[in-house]
């Protein structure tokens, strides 16, 4: 492999030995006469007198790509390659969202575990997909999310695509807002998920920001939010967390929710959700639901993204869906074959294994029940170490800092309020992996590290400005 | 208002239509007929007429199944690294100097089309010729992928229906012509929808006119070892390219040689003139992945990186994919025999010429449509078939609808 950094991420790469078993090469080939570059290039320059041999000899070898310039590593996923590095024994990766058991290894749900085993046993093919994805999945995820006798889902008006987890789902929905929707705007929270805005970029869609954290409250600046909206030009789309906001682990309330329907219905707004904590906030699906429920049945035609990376710990599979409710069934119809035709040239059908899971899963009465209880669990394990993070810091600090917000934010994320710098000291000093924001995923905290993460906060937040 | 029953903001977006090549399958399922029969879309069929798992597929994925210290955490943007290194050893050669000087970057992307989408928006960002030439004609949907990427699209000749063959000098001209450093698609192997390929000396040809040129190769590989039954013959093109040092993309698909079709297993492969430029271009095409999916699925590539790094595993695969060529070149010999013995007029010999999955059989929409209508069998407009969904059976059916279709319809 040619990169560098790469070799942070995957150590053994550089120690797999060549297989046996590889033949051919060049050898195999009978090799092709050795390009021969100066005659070639020769003959471009030969008129052209200015050209010196040792330009030549520069142009010949000077790759295409050679203006292309490093980009940065990414900011959520870069923490991890960064926590990698570190050989540090008390370093503690708070980067991404990747839920971690008590002892801090992955997990993988034990419902998954049986439908993968029930899947080879039925010795299912791997025949394309259609391009909107697996028939069974689609309809059980709308109906996870709008609940399975929605009057929406009974009348058709709910067009469903498979897509590639949340970030393939936003895409998709993103590259119909630039074809159909040309010029109008996405909203998106200030600060939100730091991906939403590369998507965006690249669906060559333009967005604009929502005031919605307040430092000083460390809560929602909800009268900036409500302003920020109505001031938006008629007919944009407003992007929301259904739940369990990320970064900031702040949710509006249920009657927040009303108002923001209020001015999103009165400016024309369409709401567009990104859901991808569904039943992992507050442990239950329905009340995570109820934001994306609550603007449906007021009959509002809506986006929601929907991942099961983390409520069924599929990361890796890239399951997720867009789903679009419609005013009509024929609405429904029409916009799911666009997205379809958006699916089609940028990787023609989605992958089965995730989706199949999850139909298993979902549609198995047993295996959805055995899958709420494992929720709860890792719901439960993440309200646990909010409550010891705090109690920890209350017990540590008595300078009357109010730490209170750790236990009213929802998800698995805290927003801290601390700043970069301090950020970096939590890590430079503290091996506390983070991203800059004051963002830390309580899923990879630990009961048992508690203490240390609170006094590395403390130490950072009043120590470092 | 949106929230009034009648009225959308979705009113002015139409139906659009079924994919011409993946609604073939659609149209196909709707029928009620016995004796359907779908040669649509490229997927092998045994025999039987049954969709293949392979046995060694079947194993690895018990394997990594029943391994309890897997887990499903998010792979690297650039995905699984081993699969990334030995995805590239399968095209590039084990001994690739290219490879061994660190000159390749290859990101695991979701089959061929994931592939050639991110190499596409990788060039319409960075490189600066935003033409790419196709061949005429090509798989349908490769037009779509390139400029929806924002590249443009332009063609050069390839298929010649008068001979069924290659149109070479067509081809020579058409090239000669582009622009320096314009982007040239050229399939690997088992050309789609032709089943024609170049001669070894007539990609030599190719090869040293590109060069002279400065246009950029960039190869489709969607059907290495599924074209001759050897994975290291059907490279050839590719390799010869790479062996001259100069820089080229490859787009590899393990849909068809390792049947994972619905699991999107592929890679990109970017070959550069140096390491460093190697570096920096896979940091941007993270970039291009980042906003696109984030990441690409663990399934499908951790079943193909077990099979290749392992001797037993990989030289079943090489049996069972051998298997599957020469089952489809027994196809073309059965049809093209059936067709004589029927005296069906026009020469037919193209049939066994070609190569790969498909046969462009040289029958026009009208054809088609009465084959579809009368016969029940499915196939693009184009006369593409799948010799992959043909059987023993199954081949005197077509050959007497091909027949018919070429005497009743001109």
């Amino acid at each position: 492999m040619a990169s560098g950094m790469l070799s942070l991420t995957c150590p053994s790469s550089s120690s797999l030995s060549l297989p046996h078993h590889f033949k051919g090469g060049a050898a195999a080939a009978g090799k092709p006469k050795l390009l021969n570059q100066a005659s070639v290039f020769g003959k471009r320059f030969v008129n052209t007198e200015s050209f010196t041999r040792t330009t030549m000899a520069v142009a010949l070898n000077v790759s295409r790509f050679e203006s292309i310039t490093m980009a940065p590593p990414d900011p959520i996923l870069g923490v991890s390659e960064a926590f990698r590095a570190d050989t540090n024994e008390m370093k503690l990766n708070l980067g991404v969202g990747a839920y971690r058991t008590e002892d801090l290894q992955p997990y993988v749900l034990n419902v998954v575990k049986k439908a993968e085993k029930l899947m080879l046993e039925r010795g299912e093919n791997k025949e394309y997909l259609p391009i909107e994805g697996l028939a069974s999945f689609n309809k059980v995820t709308a109906e996870l999310l709008l609940g399975a006798n929605n009057p929406l889902i009974l009348e058709q008006r709910v067009a469903t695509v498979q897509g590639l987890s949340g970030t393939g789902s936003l895409r998709l929905a993103a590259a119909l807002i630039e074809r159909y929707f040309p010029g109008a705007k996405v909203l998106i929270s200030s600060p939100s998920w730091g991906n939403h805005k590369n998507i965006f970029n690249d669906a060559r869609v333009p967005w604009s920001e929502y005031r919605y954290y307040d430092p000083s409250t460390v809560g929602l600046d909800f009268d900036g939010m409500i302003a920020d909206i109505k001031a938006a030009p008629e007919g944009s789309f407003v992007l929301l967390h259904g739940c369990a906001h990320n970064p900031t682990g702040i949710d509006p309330t249920p009657e927040q929710w009303e108002i923001i329907a209020d001015v999103i219905q009165e400016k024309n707004h369409i709401p567009f959700f990104d859901v991808a904590y569904q039943g992992f906030a507050s442990g239950s699906l329905d009340v995570d639901a109820s934001s994306v429920r609550l603007f449906a049945a007021r009959g509002l035609e809506l986006l929601v993204a929907q991942s099961y990376s983390k409520n069924l710990g599929l990361y890796a599979e890239r399951i997720g869906a867009i789903n679009i409710v419609c005013s009509s069934a024929d609405a429904a119809t029409r916009v799911k074959s666009q997205i379809k035709r958006l699916a089609r040239p940028m990787y023609s059908n989605p992958p089965v294994h995730g989706a199949r899971i999850v139909a298993n899963v979902v549609g198995d009465p047993e295996l959805f029940n055995e899958w709420k209880e494992e929720m709860e669990v890792m719901a439960g394990r993440i309200k646990s170490v909010r409550q010891k993070l705090y109690d920890s810091l209350r017990a540590k600090d008595k300078s009357g800092k109010d730490w209170s917000f750790i236990l009213r934010q929802i998800g698995m994320f805290s927003f801290t309020g601390l700043n970069k710098a301090q950020s970096d000291n939590m890590t430079n000093k503290w091996h506390v992996y983070m991203t800059k924001d004051g963002r830390i995923s309580l899923a990879g905290l630990s009961s048992a590290k508690c203490e240390y993460l609170a006094d590395a906060i403390f130490d950072s937040y009043h120590n470092v400005s | 208002m949106a929230s009034d029953h009648g009225d959308s903001v979705f009113a002015n977006v139409v139906r659009a239509p079924e994919d011409p090549i993946l609604g073939v399958t659609v149209a196909y399922n709707k029928d009620p007929s016995p004796k359907k029969l779908n040669l649509g879309v490229g997927a092998y069929r045994t025999e039987e007429g049954k969709p293949l798992v392979l046995n060694v597929v079947r194993r690895a994925e018990q394997m990594l199944v029943n391994d309890t210290s897997r887990v499903k955490e998010y792979l690297p943007i650039v995905g699984l690294a081993e699969f990334n290194k030995l995805s590239a050893k399968l095209i590039f050669g084990v001994d690739s100097p290219a490879i061994q000087e660190n000159r390749v970057t290859t990101v695991q992307c979701l089959s061929g089309t994931g592939s050639l989408r991110v190499g596409a928006e990788f060039l319409a960002r960075h490189y600066h010729e935003h033409t790419i030439y196709i061949p005429q004609p090509t798989w349908g949907n490769h037009p779509k992928v390139f400029t929806i990427a924002g590249l443009s699209v332009k063609t050069y000749r390839y298929y010649s229906p008068e001979t069924r063959g290659l149109d070479f000098q067509g081809l020579l001209d058409d090239l000669n012509a582009a622009p320096s450093g314009a982007i040239v698609l050229l399939h690997a192997c088992a050309h789609n929808p032709t089943g024609v390929d170049p001669t070894p000396e007539q990609w030599e040809q190719i090869r040293q006119l590109m060069r002279s040129k400065g246009l950029l190769p960039f190869f489709d590989s969607a059907y290495q070892g599924f074209a001759s039954g050897s994975l290291d013959e059907d490279a050839q093109s590719v390799r010869m390219f790479v062996s001259d040092g100069g820089e080229c993309l490859v787009a590899q698909s393990y849909a068809k040689n390792m049947g994972m079709y619905g699991e999107r297993v592929g890679a990109l492969s970017i070959v550069c003139k140096s390491a460093d430029v190697a570096v920096r271009v896979e940091s941007q095409l993270k970039l291009v992945i980042r906003s696109m999916y984030s990441n690409p699925p663990i399934h499908g590539a951790s079943i193909v990186a077990a099979i290749l790094k392992d001797s037993h595993m990989y030289h079943e695969w090489t049996v069972e994919l051998k298997a599957m060529a020469d089952r489809i070149i027994s196809m073309r010999q059965k049809l093209f025999d059936a067709l004589q013995a029927r005296g069906t007029p026009g020469d037919w010999s193209h049939i066994i010429k070609q190569i790969g999955m498909f046969t462009f059989t040289g029958l026009n929409a009208q054809q088609v449509a009465f084959m579809t209508k009368e016969y029940h069998i499915y196939m693009t407009s184009d006369g593409r078939i799948s010799m992959a969904g043909l059987s023993s059976q199954t081949v005197s059916l077509l050959a007497d609808a091909i027949h018919a279709a070429v005497s009743a319809v001109v």
